[in-house]
């Protein structure tokens, strides 16, 4: 589905992301993996449209992406999370559901006069599907908190949650296992593979190998910058150019 | 009991004045310093029309559109701009819009001021007494709690809390949040029309110095006493705020204490800010799902 070609970003003298060529394939979840610093974030935000590339194409669906602004990226269908999960603190765990939607009737001013009915209609059909995410994510007994005080993994569990709210073609997760507990990690991972059997297409950053080899049906690398193999988990794990840069043994 | 009934006029349009503000800075997060401009402007354009025999009906609309069209103006150039850079070009701004209603002598008169101002007729009906204009002033107060009411209760409403909360995560879910920022920003600048509008025809006298950043300031500390990014702050703050400053001028003091009376009401008044800042920045009331 996504597709770039040449890409290239750099910041000042370093070189973030280095000729980059790739595309993704039919897989339901694909790996972007590497060590530190290698670019795999900036990658993810040259696709969606934070950060315009030095150099190169993206495409989505066949049609070109880059030079787009963020929202439009994230209204054609890509969705993203952050490696800092960035939940709207001071807002409860409901409405961060219910912002997700993209282009909903009632964020336009003229519609809450002359359009009521359909507002309303909306909010209920979208309120319905919240609570079911939200108790899928089992955060229901948090749903009127303020998500700033839910714990650090029941953040990444909301992003999560609110990323696949908002219906897209392909959701961005960059380490949505980082910096929480083996259970909170089973159960994102759990998660994911039920979202997957509902249809919906990952591109997954992950540090943790095991999460990645029993995750993903491909698997890119980055290593400073620049792709440096890709392929099936197990070709990945055996390939030699990967242990030396990522594994470091 | 007219001290009693000017009170809740002056309370009524202050808590118009708060909750166009409320919208910006509690809901959107868009830190206004130049707030009162646009309630200068209200009160200019409606009184400059009325005194030339235009009806108030006329007026009043005129008003809101010129603060709604003054507001979309500026916030195209400054919404780009972020935070505390937003705030300095708002407050940039107020400075300039008192410069004009100083300086354009042809048509407002610069420092001498407009006097004379009608009171106003709407529909016929004259508002003239005191208990009248409490009416008016009561009416406007609620259709403008409803209107920001239904604003802040929807979709929109939320997505200007998003924008507040978190720029680039409004944006990664498909928010054009410079969009959501002009809104809120063209919503309260009417409003705070409104409030001009509805005050210069209650003191029948407006000139410049009545629109200097102490209005703002006080204006900003009903919000934020009140609560900021609640329904109901802006009456709680106004409450508080105008029955504090009003009653201060009202009180029989010895005529050589008047003249420390201004400053020291400026004093108060920052030091309430400054602890409240850091004392209670939630202000008296608070949003819902903060417990815990
Ligand atoms: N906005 C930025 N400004 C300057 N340097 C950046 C910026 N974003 C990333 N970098 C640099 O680019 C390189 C790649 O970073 P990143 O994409 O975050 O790596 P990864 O996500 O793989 O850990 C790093 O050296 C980082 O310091
Ligand atoms: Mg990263």
């Amino acid at each position: 589905m996504i597709e770039t070609r040449g890409l290239s970003k750099s910041f000042g003298g370093i070189q973030a992301v280095s000729n980059c060529t790739f595309a993704l394939k039919d897989h339901a979840i694909t790996g972007l993996i590497g060590p530190n610093g290698s670019g795999k974030t900036t990658l993810f935000n040259l696709i969606t449209g934070f950060i315009p590339p030095d150099r190169g194409e993206i495409y989505f669906k066949g049609k070109r992406i880059d030079g787009l602004l963020p929202h439009e990226v994230a209204i054609g269908g890509i969705v993203r999370t952050f490696q800092i999960t960035r939940v709207l603190p001071r807002m409860t765990v409901m409405e961060n559901m219910l912002i997700a939607p993209p282009r909903q009737t009632g964020e336009k001013f003229r519609s809450l006069w002359f359009n009521p009915k359909t507002i309303r209609k909306e909010e209920r059909e979208n309120r319905k599907k919240a609570l079911e995410l939200i108790d899928l994510v089992g955060l229901s007994h948090l749903k009127d908190q303020f998500a700033q005080n839910l714990s650090y993994g029941q953040q990444k569990l909301l992003e999560l949650a609110r990323g696949l709210m908002a219906n897209p073609s392909m959701i961005l997760l960059d380490e949505p296992t980082a910096g929480i507990n083996p259970i909170m990690i089973r159960t994102i991972m759990e998660l994911i593979t039920k979202m997957k059997e509902w249809g919906m297409v990952f591109f997954i950053i992950e540090h943790n190998m095991d999460v990645i080899i029993e995750l993903c049906g491909w698997i890119f690398v980055l290593d400073n910058g620049e792709k440096i193999a890709e392929g099936r988990p197990k070709e990945i794990q055996n390939n030699p150019r990967v242990i030396e840069a990522y594994l470091g043994i | 009991m007219d001290l009693f009934l000017h009170l809740w006029v002056m309370i009524f349009i202050y808590t118009i004045f708060a909750m166009s503000l409320n919208l910006e800075m509690g809901y959107t997060g868009l830190f206004n310093f130049g707030h009162v401009a646009f309630f200068g402007i209200g009160a200019y354009v409606s009184a400059l029309l009325t005194l030339h025999q235009v009806p108030f009906e006329f007026a009043l609309v005129a008003a809101l559109l010129a603060a709604g069209l003054l507001g979309f103006l500026l916030s195209i150039p400054s919404l780009r701009l972020r935070g505390d850079t937003f705030g300095i070009a708002t407050l940039g701004f107020g400075e300039i819009i008192r410069m004009v209603f100083q300086n354009e002598v042809w048509l407002t008169k610069g420092p001498m001021g407009l006097p004379g101002i009608p009171k106003p007729v709407l529909f016929s009906y004259r508002f003239a007494t005191l208990p009248q204009y409490l009416l008016l002033t009561l009416g406007f107060s609620v259709l403008t709690f409803l209107v920001l009411r239904i604003i802040i209760r929807s979709p929109l409403g939320r997505a200007f809390k998003a924008v507040r909360e978190d720029e680039v995560a409004a944006v990664a879910l498909g928010k054009n949040i410079f969009h959501f920022r002009i809104k809120s920003f063209v919503i309260g600048s009417v409003l705070a029309g409104l409030a001009g509008t509805l005050w210069g025809h209650y003191t029948t006298f407006i000139s410049p110095g009545d629109f200097t950043l102490l209005e703002t300031i006080l204006v900003l500390l009903i919000v934020v006493l009140g609560g900021k990014g609640t329904e109901l702050g802006p009456l709680v703050g106004a409450v508080v705020l105008i029955f504090f400053q009003e009653s201060l001028r009202f009180l029989r003091l010895p005529a050589e204490w008047s003249r420390y009376l201004a400053p020291l009401q400026q004093m108060i008044f920052g030091s309430l800010l400054i602890f409240l800042m850091i004392y209670r920045p939630e202000g008296l009331l608070r949003e819902k799902g903060a417990g815990r």
